[in-house]
């Protein structure tokens, strides 16, 4: 066997995963997955050693609960037979890896920059000068918009090709936000830095991103966190699942011009938020994880106030959104728009609830618990039709699924336990990986460390790699002004994958 | 229809009446007061991951806090952050806390640009630009607007053009990758026009501040018209800004 099997949050030492030749590693991998919807490829990236690069290739499985590391060393001269040719779902790990190594692959279909990542192989190329698809033709024309868009939003440009009002094909061109910030993990030498990296990552989902930090930090220095630690994370997460849910419901109705929902939506996050601000001084969430410590102990006083917050929010929360699925002009404009088929989605490899949507069953919540998941015994909202309507269902009943975790949270809080909170230092020659579901979906973080125990390279992997591309086929045939309510209703971070 | 009356009724009154008074709910990070208690300096210095604190004397530069709450954790006797909101200045220096001082942090109306009160006081159109801003400031600036903190009822208002706007905004500490649009927007402002940074990435680079990915030289070019420190930044921490470097005389 030419693999390891690894649990989440597990460390294992760098020498332990075994290494093949390229052949093998491209059979192996590819078997892995094909025919096989409960695995998919969680990260997959390079790293250089000495002339050679190193490929270190991740495929979760969601029955098992393992996942199945393997490597092998290429040399940048020799070009190489892409994973992508047989699996689209490689298509942006691949690109990455020629981005920033210069590996060329014979049969990659798309060997497009990702980001310009600041430390990309091949300087020359520059943001302004991306190789945009077009097709030339008298009768279609392009939409090109952004970077910088019409709202309050990150930057990203989208390049439509449009038949009439029909659109085509959408290229999402990213790399705008890219602030080097996996090289700055490795710069970045104080525990404390990194924490606050980790939370910047995608500020929306600074919960997410740094609860996945803490698994991986605490796991390389051996740290065996207690319950009162997860209970704080487990909370968190569906906090923070639960707030942004709501304003996402808000975004859509304000893309179909329903004021009314647009509104109370985007207020009931408030009472969410500032919750947040009430246990830990901050409305998104930032310095409330901090690796090996409970940094804010959740007080039964805190539980009192919560469930006071909910008990309002509830019936606010359900007469709104009752209302919205009994609008005939809300629904026409959400069924059948946006549609990525089941088959779409498992070729691309979607996560979350990009992959829920259209019935595939991909909840880290449930297939690699972390935290208190695995007493909540979760079980993961899936739809079939892949459209606006099935996201905003999910969101809905994700966010009455989040209610329901949070109050059977609070009725048994978990007592704070004083610890020194010093961590050893990390293990050296290790790598380990972190995986949490996020509420946009699987976020996975990779890092190795050298013999020093230094980190010597900290890999970030947001949902939205993944689901950038589902967005993109899903507004194919639709008209170019459902795009708004398409993009909403992924919400995607564009900071999370630029890193 | 008597469904919407219904829903608009359980509402009830939502909106802040006084968004320059209202105080914020639970604990809050908003200004550090420091006393002058003798605490091992190096190992507080040490511990800020953004290098915010000097000493001779101890002092905090909000434009480059995070306000992650460490030292406070760590030095309770010598830093406590208070849980006043008002944390704006068109002076980048009066965003500098030092030992003892616990005053409240103002625009100085002496170096406010003569035209922003006469052009801008009754009315403010801006238009934002998020260069490396990680959707935190970006959320909190939207929500400036939402129905409870309206900032429209003070005519200031986010537009989608900027030809349309009499500012920019700029969130994020500037990529590389993003600096060109931020210039091609702000040429793009008709004159008279000002500059506002949110949150301390804009403001100082924060964490991302050693970055080799980030250019910052559009901010060499042009004076910063109010800094709005936070991260993110709170919306009655912009809101108040705004109003500070508009209306006051
Ligand atoms: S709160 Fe500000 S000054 Fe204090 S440690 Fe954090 S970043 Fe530094």
């Amino acid at each position: 066997m030419n693999y390891i099997s690894i649990k989440n949050n597990q460390t294992i030492l760098l020498s332990d995963i075994p290494e093949s030749n390229y052949e093998w590693f491209y059979d192996k991998n590819i078997d892995l997955v094909t025919g096989h919807p409960e695995r998919h490829c969680v990260n997959y990236f390079g790293y250089k050693s000495g002339n050679n690069i190193k490929l270190i290739c991740c495929i979760a499985d969601d029955l098992t609960h393992e996942i199945l590391i393997s490597t092998c060393l290429v040399n940048k001269a020799h070009d190489l037979e892409s994973f992508t040719n047989k699996l689209l779902c490689f298509e942006k790990f691949e690109r990455e890896i020629h981005e920033n190594f210069g590996i060329n692959y014979i049969d990659h279909p798309w060997l497009k920059p990702v980001r310009y990542a600041n430390n990309r192989f091949d300087k020359s190329r520059v943001i302004a000068n991306y190789p945009f698809y077009s097709i030339d033709s008298e009768e279609l024309h392009e939409v090109g918009v952004g970077p910088i868009h019409a709202g309050i939003i990150e930057p990203g440009h989208f390049r439509f090709i449009c038949n009439g009002e029909q659109i085509l094909h959408l290229e999402i061109q990213l790399g705008y936000q890219h602030r080097g910030i996996e090289q700055l993990f490795i710069k970045n030498k104080k525990l404390l830095q990194r924490a606050t990296l980790a939370e910047s990552i995608a500020g929306d989902t600074a919960v997410g991103h740094s609860v996945t930090f803490a698994h991986v930090w605490e796991s390389l220095c051996d740290f065996q966190t207690t319950r009162d630690i997860e209970f704080s994370r487990t909370l968190a997460l569906e906090l923070e699942r639960l707030a942004i849910h709501v304003g996402d419901l808000s975004g859509v109705c304000t893309d179909i011009a329903y004021q009314l929902g647009s509104s109370v939506f985007g207020r009931l996050r408030t009472p969410i938020i500032n919750f947040l601000q009430e246990w830990g001084g901050n409305r998104l969430a930032k310095g409330l994880i901090r690796p090996g410590r409970n940094q804010f102990p959740f007080t039964p006083a805190l539980g009192q106030r919560l469930k006071q917050v909910l008990d309002i929010f509830e019936p606010e929360f359900n007469e709104m959104v009752e209302k919205l699925f009994s609008l005939p002009s809300a629904l026409s404009r959400f069924e059948r728009t946006g549609v990525v088929s089941n088959a779409d989605a498992l070729s691309i490899g979607a996560v979350g609830m990009a992959a829920r949507m259209t019935n595939v069953n991909r909840d880290i919540r449930s297939s690699h618990p972390f935290s208190l998941y695995h007493d909540l015994n979760h079980h993961p909202i899936l739809k079939r039709h892949g459209d606006v309507y099935s996201r905003v269902q999910i969101r809905r009943e994700e966010v009455e699924q989040s209610i329901s975790y949070i109050r059977k949270l609070i009725s048994e809080i978990e007592p704070f336990i004083v610890q020194d909170g010093i961590l050893k230092t990390p293990k050296p020659n290790s790598f380990c990986l972190s995986l949490v579901e996020g509420w946009r979906g699987e976020i996975c973080h990779c890092a190795l460390t050298d013999k020093n125990g230094e980190l010597m390279l900290y890999k970030i992997k947001d949902p939205s790699f993944h689901n950038w591309l589902a967005l993109a086929l899903s507004v194919r045939n639709n008209e170019i002004s459902d795009f708004p309510i398409c993009n909403k209703s992924f919400n995607l971070s564009y900071s999370g994958h630029d890193l | 229809m008597i469904d919407n009356i219904k829903i608009v009724f359980h509402q009830g009154k939502q909106f802040i009446p006084n968004p320059t008074t209202v105080e914020v709910p639970g604990v809050f990070r908003g200004r550090p007061v420091i006393s002058h208690e003798k605490v091992n300096e190096a190992e507080l210095l040490n511990l800020c991951p953004t290098d915010a604190i000097t000493n001779n004397p101890i002092s905090i530069d909000l434009g480059k806090c995070t306000f992650c709450g460490e030292c406070a954790r760590c030095f309770p006797e010598k830093i406590s952050f208070s849980k006043d909101y008002k944390l704006s200045s068109n002076e980048r220096n009066r965003l500098i806390i030092m030992e003892g001082d616990d005053k409240q942090i103002e625009v100085n109306p002496d170096t406010v640009r003569k035209e922003i009160h006469r052009i801008f006081g009754k009315s403010l159109k801006l238009r934002q630009i998020s260069a490396g801003g990680d959707n935190s400031c970006e959320w909190e600036l939207g929500a400036a607007n939402n129905v409870q903190f309206d900032m429209s009822r003070y005519g200031i208002d986010f537009v989608a053009s900027p030809r349309h706007a009499d500012g920019i905004v700029i969130t994020g500490p500037i990529t590389k990758n993003m600096a060109d649009a931020v210039q091609i927007c702000y040429d793009a402002t008709p004159d008279p026009k000002i500059i506002v940074l949110v949150g301390t990435d804009a403001i100082s680079g924060g964490i991302f501040a050693e970055s080799t990915a980030i250019d910052r030289s559009f901010l060499e070019k042009y004076p910063v018209d109010l800094y709005i420190p936070g991260n993110p930044a709170h919306p009655l921490t912009i809101i108040n800004g705004l109003l500070d470097l508009t209306r006051k005389h």
